[in-house]
């Protein structure tokens, strides 16, 4: 019994504390293989990239603990993007770019959320086709072309604030608040109890279908700031722009200790997760190994991570 | 002298962990025969089915078909001696067509490819004889259970190779003229030389088919013989028994007011019609009846869980329309369903959000979770109902059977409900824990509680009743009160049966 009590601990211990062990070891790697690693220049710079995937992550580690996942993401960051920078162009208010986009992706996430919570498609499905017509209207909407000079939209990729560039406090800011809707708001105990059992939280007399397209909703508010942070970092929009973002950000969740067979997931892992996809992608570039090479270690890893999680779950099913 | 047994068990025992389902069972069955088996639920009857066609390998003990004894690992083997077995549960793919279902897997073949004419025509030619009016290429999907539990019948009893079928509770889903039938698909296979073994609770079928009759209780034999050996009242006795060596913590306590009040329930989607009974403070109300006869589908239905089309549910004397477990809840109603692990638990998140799960609004100040509030009333019930874990932030999944019952009960107690729905609260725990259930149920008793309780094991139900509704076919057939309540009553009345007085 002491035994099993033991190795209970272990198991969760790591389960909680392994992922945390793989980013330093991810640091150590770094800094002993390359000298530039750990400079303050390459960091700031790869945590720029990690806000606008991190953001990203967060809305699919809410929507994955939910039972959900969405594949129309970055496609979402394409349309949303381009309405963004519209308004930006014609009003010249931050402000109203900001409202336009957040607008948007709420609203098509949330066309997605209905789908899945009254039609029962499945989100893989649902979130797949609303990708096609997401990406199909922005080219549409673009006639393919792309805009460069979007003027001072840019900033909020190049400010620092107490050396810290900007995005990085959007991110925080959003880890914040998804930290407060899983830990201390109604909502996040009904996302978990709907990814966990569905049948049970329906019994427990929780509304899944509303619970769900709330969860889509707020998928799409966190795509929404995702949008502006991708727009301010490449400094223009562009119809093809954040192309399978949704991939990198279910692979830092998924990394990050979200299950995906739902119910499980923390904001921390999540912020674990999108760092080591960032160190480890600009890693490999700066000890000379390509994307391609990148696409090849991240499969690797996502395979993995799912894998960890799979067999995890597999034997507590089998002591039952 | 054993020749005339077409199959013999010969101190058959069976372990799962914790459960002997079955303790050294001997007995035969003879060549030819209709040979009905009866006990109650968990008395062992189809476990010594499944271990006939190959599903469970027997803890010790042998088995013998023609004076053979046979060791099956698989079903795949028990087929190949010609044993075949229709559940009560029906396991089929709703997109098949029916012709496709009646040849599955004995497809004529040209070839190695299946000759699907060869299969349209051999399925029409089965349906002709049988009297079956189907197309053979419309799919299940549009059958009713009833028509798919008699295709899952043909299509066993065509299977030439057949020499022992066994049948549970085949008749479970049909309709009256669809038994007849049956009974004379049962009679015909009987003059083929098949042996047939019938389990069933209904005490009018049973004589009518029966050459012999075995009866089981708790995993053990009890009596087997040819069936004008038996009546129906001798049968109940066999069947219930035991000696009721449990001792239930039943107190008197006064009725309340009227708590719920249902009348004329009725609802097509759960097959119930007429439904009425009342529960009041301080009452422990069973619902009776065997697996099947609307005793669960009847709190789904009042609980929100299922839709109901008429009739009235009266929340002290208030009439309400419940149409979501939100509104039951709100109402005071709430449940602790019989699949505990299904509808009762989020098994991968700890006790203390499980808890809490349905009261969510008691711990919710302008819009946020007081997690300290949460964490001393979850303490509170975590507590009082004994839960045995290491801490409020262990998981349910680990827990014990009886372990993650208390913590179902302990999300219904939170909600505060004025009354508590408990659907087969004992089922598959042990039996210290169960007896702190019934505790809890009798203390919850004192406090006003009106109790509504189901159980398949009558003597939990005798023990802890003041009144019983008994359902047969989604219809309440009785009411009995706590001094005519008998095993030997009840099991009369769930059966279909008639009480005096």
């Amino acid at each position: 019994m002491d035994k099993k009590a033991w190795k209970q601990r272990m198991d969760t211990i790591s389960r909680k504390y392994g992922i945390f062990v793989v980013f330093i070891v991810l640091i150590i790697l770094g800094t002993a293989t390359t000298g530039s690693f750990l400079t303050a220049k390459n960091i700031t710079n790869v945590l720029r990239q990690i806000a606008v995937t991190g953001v990203l992550a967060l809305a699919e580690m809410l929507l994955i603990i939910s039972g959900n996942i969405d594949l129309s993401l970055g496609s979402v960051i394409a349309l949303s993007g381009m309405f963004s920078v519209s308004a930006y162009l014609a009003t010249g208010s931050l402000l109203v770019a900001f409202v336009v986009a957040i607008v948007i992706s709420i609203f098509i996430c949330s066309i997605s959320g209905i789908f899945v919570a009254k039609i029962k498609l499945p989100s893989f499905i649902a979130t797949m086709a609303m990708d096609y017509i997401a990406r199909g209207l922005c080219y549409l909407y673009t006639g393919g072309q792309a805009t460069y000079e979007i003027g001072d939209y840019g900033k909020i990729s190049t400010t620092y604030v107490a050396g810290i560039p900007l995005p990085i406090f959007f991110f925080l800011g959003c880890a914040v608040i998804c930290w407060i809707i899983l830990n201390r708001l109604p909502l996040g105990r009904n996302i978990y109890a709907i990814g966990g059992n569905s049948d049970a939280a329906k019994a427990s007399g929780i509304n899944v279908n509303m619970t769900t397209i709330k969860t889509f909703a707020m998928a799409g508010l966190l795509t929404g700031i995702a949008t502006v942070l991708q727009i301010a970092r490449v400094n223009s929009a562009i119809p093809n722009t954040a192309e399978n973002y949704h991939g990198d950000a279910i692979a830092a969740a998924v990394i990050g200790g979200t299950s995906f067979t739902g119910g499980i997931g923390t904001v921390t892992g999540c912020l674990v997760g999108a760092c080591i996809m960032g160190f480890l992608g600009n890693w490999l570039n700066l000890i000379g190994l390509g994307s391609y090479f990148q696409m090849v270690t991240k499969g690797c890893i996502i395979l993995m991570a799912l894998s960890i999680d799979m067999l995890g779950k597999n034997k507590r099913i089998k002591k039952k | 002298m054993s020749s005339e047994y077409k199959i013999r068990f010969e101190s058959i025992s069976m372990e799962f962990p914790g459960v002997l389902a079955l303790d050294q069972v001997s007995f035969g069955i003879r060549q030819g025969s209709v040979h009905v088996m009866m006990g109650e639920n968990g008395a062992g009857k189809s476990t010594l089915m499944k271990i006939l066609n190959g599903t469970h390998v027997p803890t010790s003990g042998k088995f013998y078909i023609d004076e053979r004894e046979m060791k099956f690992q698989t079903t795949l083997n028990a087929e190949k001696q010609g044993v075949s077995m229709i559940y009560q549960e029906l396991n089929y793919i709703p997109d098949m067509s029916v012709e496709r279902y009646l040849m599955l897997c004995r497809e004529p073949k040209k070839g190695p490819f299946i000759d699907w004419k060869g299969v349209h025509k051999e399925a029409k030619k089965i349906l002709e004889e049988e009297n079956l009016n189907y197309d053979p290429k419309i799919t299940l999907r549009n059958l009713s259970v009833s028509d798919i539990q008699l295709l899952e019948i043909t299509r066993e009893i065509k299977r030439n190779q057949v020499e022992i079928l066994i049948m549970d509770e085949p008749t479970s889903a049909l309709t009256n003229a669809e038994v007849e039938r049956l009974f004379r698909d049962i009679k015909a296979l009987k003059e083929r030389g098949i042996t047939i073994i019938y389990i069933s609770h209904k005490m009018d079928e049973i004589f009518r088919i029966a050459d012999d009759i075995t009866v089981m209780r708790d995993g053990k034999h009890i009596h087997t013989g040819p069936a004008s050996e038996f009546t129906q009242d001798s049968l109940v006795k066999m069947m219930v028994g035991r000696e009721i060596t449990n001792v239930y913590p039943k107190e008197k306590i006064p009725l309340g007011e009227t708590l719920l009040e249902v009348e004329g329930l009725n609802s097509e989607f759960s097959k119930l019609s007429d439904i009425n009974f009342k529960v009041h403070a301080g009452e422990i109300v069973g619902l009776g009846g065997l697996m099947g006869a609307g005793r669960t589908e009847t709190v789904r239905a009042i609980c929100g869980l299922d839709p109901y089309e008429s009739g009235k549910i009266r929340i002290q004397g208030k009439e309400v329309r419940i149409k979501s477990v939100t509104e039951a809840i709100k109402h005071g109603i709430v449940m602790a369903s019989e699949d505990r692990r299904r509808y009762g638990l989020i098994l991968c998140r700890d006790i203390r959000e499980n808890i809490s799960l349905s009261s969510l609004k008691r711990i919710t100040k302008k819009g946020f979770l007081q997690i300290g509030r949460e964490r001393k009333l979850t303490r509170e019930y975590f507590d009082e109902l004994k839960i045995k874990a290491p801490g409020m932030g262990t998981a349910t999944l680990t827990l014990s059977g009886g372990n993650q019952q208390k913590v179902v009960l302990g999300k219904c107690l939170m909600t505060q409900a004025k009354v508590l729905i408990l659907d087969e609260p004992t089922r598959g725990i042990d039996v210290g824990a169960k007896y702190e259930i019934y505790k809890l149920i009798t203390e919850l008793a004192k406090q006003g509680i009106g109790i509504i309780f189901i159980s398949s094991e009558l003597p939990e139900f005798i023990g802890m009743c003041d009144t019983a509704y008994v359902m047969y076919k989604g219809k309440i057939i009785d009411q009995i009160s706590r001094d005519k309540m008998t095993q030997e009553n009840i099991v009369m009345l769930a059966a279909g049966g008639k009480i005096d007085g």
